[in-house]
């Protein structure tokens, strides 16, 4: 095969220029721009900072509240990465066995999908308002009283019940589309050889889409650590008190509520260092173990 | 093992489409049957039917001496090949072949003896640990044999299985199935739209189309003695020749725009009819003589062991299969068509006219 090449040697990099200005303007300078004031204490009006090392670091490490926070996103990026994929799942599995009305289905479980993201988080969030908010009042009938901002453990259902209603539509949708990539002949196949549905899913079906679960495995990880700081910042409204929060809304309330710059920057660094290490682990390990077709 | 019957089966689809009309068959034990067709025939749906992928919309299916209408595909005990092989991409060739016995609860000894005894039988005791995707297209379709010889089952559905076989292999491998089938005695129904398939491997063959049986016979009976214009045209490469014609009450066949070519000792029809004609039965020559009719060459087609003469009787197309050492008269050509040879078929109904 000709490989095509360019006549000039500075026509390559004349048009790589586009991309690499917009990368390293908004990903490379920001970040090393982070890393460099991670290791000041930084005036909180803005007039220079003090060269400290890897105090900021000591310090969040040894900072309890740091620490709870982090154990706190742990168990928020668990639970919303596991339910959103397990109800994207679900529903998939369900819609795909839909022969009557299959398009009207899902249809409805996408429309969430289509809200904006921020109009969908304010709705999910009204539902746990209070005093109006119709899950408060369902939690009313049965004589709880839920109050999201006040009640730690409260605040954290509510952020977490939002949070997965916002992802899984695309789960879904992701999941539906890989279900019906899986050729009808190997069901069926798998229907003759064997008598259980369950069975077959989990030895036939899923090892199918795991591709696909690999996929959104990643995607939702990084929508938890992340894209979920909108709906965090609603049921907070910038004021966490003794409510739970995660690492990355944490970043964003000392830098900017506490003027913290140092040790916001530390907590960023911190958060670029575990995304990387996550990212790699799972291109190393799991990847390598999924056949794809 | 294991006679299957078909009762008064009927498939219609939610959508109203009528794809299988009350089809009575019973299958002995051990035989091998072959369900042909044109596309859109209902060969696949019956055979569907028979594995439990489609529901039965009314009759009876019974499989040994159950009745299996309402029964799972699982527990039916049969085992099908898919066009596509249908192997699963994600289990290696050995996990593939085991994958029905292991649902069934069974000793991994006795799995592990059932598909090396398999993989022996098919020659792919080299390939056990290999994946569908790292195989050629003949060695899936022997995993896809394998999967189904291992559950040892009561029936063997063949939906189309060679045909995603280049010619070579497909000639190859339709031996392979039909010798295993007869070591293993297993009763088998097998879908093709491929004739030669369906002659050299059938017990029985079905010719189905839209949706009914036309007839059930050997392929003996269904090449010479096609009971409808269907069967004769579909069965059979070049087809038969067809002329329109009339019979009269006395026997003597009048082909339109011809004239009288021969006529039968009696008959319990007359009208107008189709007269039917292999073309290796027709002789050519160059002398009128007889029921002779004029023949116009219009080419051949050169195949080795025979050639076709391609040309016309009166207006119609017609084809004479000429063996190799017959040379092509000289000059003007005459047909004559022995009237033994003849099949020949109402008009209206394509029924054939005994005689």
């Amino acid at each position: 095969m000709k490989r095509a090449a360019f006549t000039h040697p500075w026509m390559p990099v004349l048009l790589l220029i586009p991309q690499l200005t917009i990368i390293v303007f908004f990903f490379y300078w920001p970040a090393v721009e982070a890393l460099r004031s991670s290791f000041y204490l930084q005036d909180p009006f803005g007039f220079g900072g003090t060269f400290v090392g890897l105090e900021n670091y000591f310090t969040l490490f040894q900072n309890k509240e740091y620490l709870r926070i982090s154990l706190f996103t742990v168990i928020f990026t668990l639970s919303v990465t596991f339910f959103s994929l397990a109800f994207g799942l679900v529903f998939a599995v369900k819609a795909d066995k839909v022969l009557r009305g299959a398009s009207t289905y899902k249809t409805m479980l996408m429309w969430v999908y289509a809200v904006a993201p921020p109009v969908a988080g304010l709705l999910g969030v009204s539902l746990f308002y209070q005093g109006h908010g119709l899950i408060t009042q369902i939690f009313a009938l049965f004589g709880y009283e839920f109050v999201v901002g006040v009640n730690y453990k409260d605040t954290a259902f509510a952020m977490i019940a939002v949070s997965i209603w916002k992802q899984v539509p695309i789960n879904f949708i992701f999941f539906l589309s890989g279900l019906q990539s899986v050729p009808r002949s190997i069901r069926e196949a798998a229907m003759i050889e064997n008598g259980s549905p369950f069975n077959r899913f989990w030895t036939i079906t899923f090892p199918l889409l795991a591709p696909t679960a690999f996929f959104l495995l990643i995607t939702n990880i990084t929508y938890s650590l992340f894209d979920t700081f909108g709906v965090i910042d609603v049921m907070l409204r910038s004021e966490p008190g003794n409510n739970p929060m995660t690492l990355t809304y944490k970043v964003y309330v000392d830098g900017f509520r506490g003027n913290e710059l140092g040790g916001s920057s530390a907590q960023s660094v911190i958060l670029m260092v575990l995304v990387l290490a996550l990212t790699v682990f799972q291109f190393r390990l799991i990847e390598r173990r999924i056949h794809y077709t | 093992m294991a006679h299957v019957s078909l009762k008064a089966l009927e498939k219609i689809y939610p959508n109203g489409y009528h794809a299988v009309h009350g089809t009575d068959l019973e299958i002995q034990d051990g035989e091998f049957i072959v369900l042909v067709g044109p596309s859109g025939c209902g060969k696949s749906t019956l055979l569907r039917m028979i594995a439990g992928l489609e529901d039965i919309t009314s009759g009876d299916l019974e499989i040994g001496d159950r009745w299996v209408n309402d029964l799972d595909p699982a527990d039916r005990d049969i085992a099908m090949v898919f066009q596509n092989y249908a192997l699963y991409p994600h289990m290696t060739v050995y996990n593939n072949m085991a994958y029905g016995l292991r649902n069934r609860k069974i000793s991994k000894e006795d799995i592990d003896a059932a598909v090396r005894g398999a993989a022996d039988m098919l020659n792919l005791n080299d390939y056990l640990d290999r994946r569908p995707s790292q195989l050629s297209g003949g060695q899936r379709q022997r995993v896809a044999m394998g999967r189904a010889i291992v559950r040892e089952p009561a029936l063997f559905l063949f939906d189309e299985p060679l045909s995603n076989l280049d010619a070579k292999l497909r000639n190859q491998m339709r031996i392979e199935i039909r010798n295993l089938q007869k070591k293993l005695g297993t009763t088998s129904v097998y879908v093709t739209h491929d004739q030669v398939e369906a002659m050299t491997m059938a017990d029985r063959i079905v010719v189905l189309n839209a949706g009914q049986i036309e007839q059930i016979g050997t392929p003996a009976e269904i090449y010479h003695q096609p009971a409808s214009v269907f069967v004769a045209s579909f069965m059979g490469a070049p087809p038969m020749n067809m002329l329109e014609a009339t019979l009269n009450g006395a026997g003597a066949i009048e082909v339109a725009g011809l004239g009288a070519i021969g006529a039968l000792n009696s008959t319990p029809y007359s009208g107008p009819v189709k007269v039917g004609i292999r073309p290796e039965k027709v002789k050519l020559s160059n002398r009128q003589e007889g029921d002779n009719q004029p023949f116009i060459h219009e080419f051949t087609e050169e195949l080795g062991a025979a050639r076709l003469v391609h040309g016309r009787l009166g207006d119609m197309p017609f084809v004479v299969n000429l063996h190799q050492e017959d040379m092509i008269p000289e000059g003007a050509l005459f047909a004559s068509l022995p009237v033994e040879t003849l099949h020949v078929f109402e008009a209206d109904t394509g029924k054939r006219v005994a005689v």
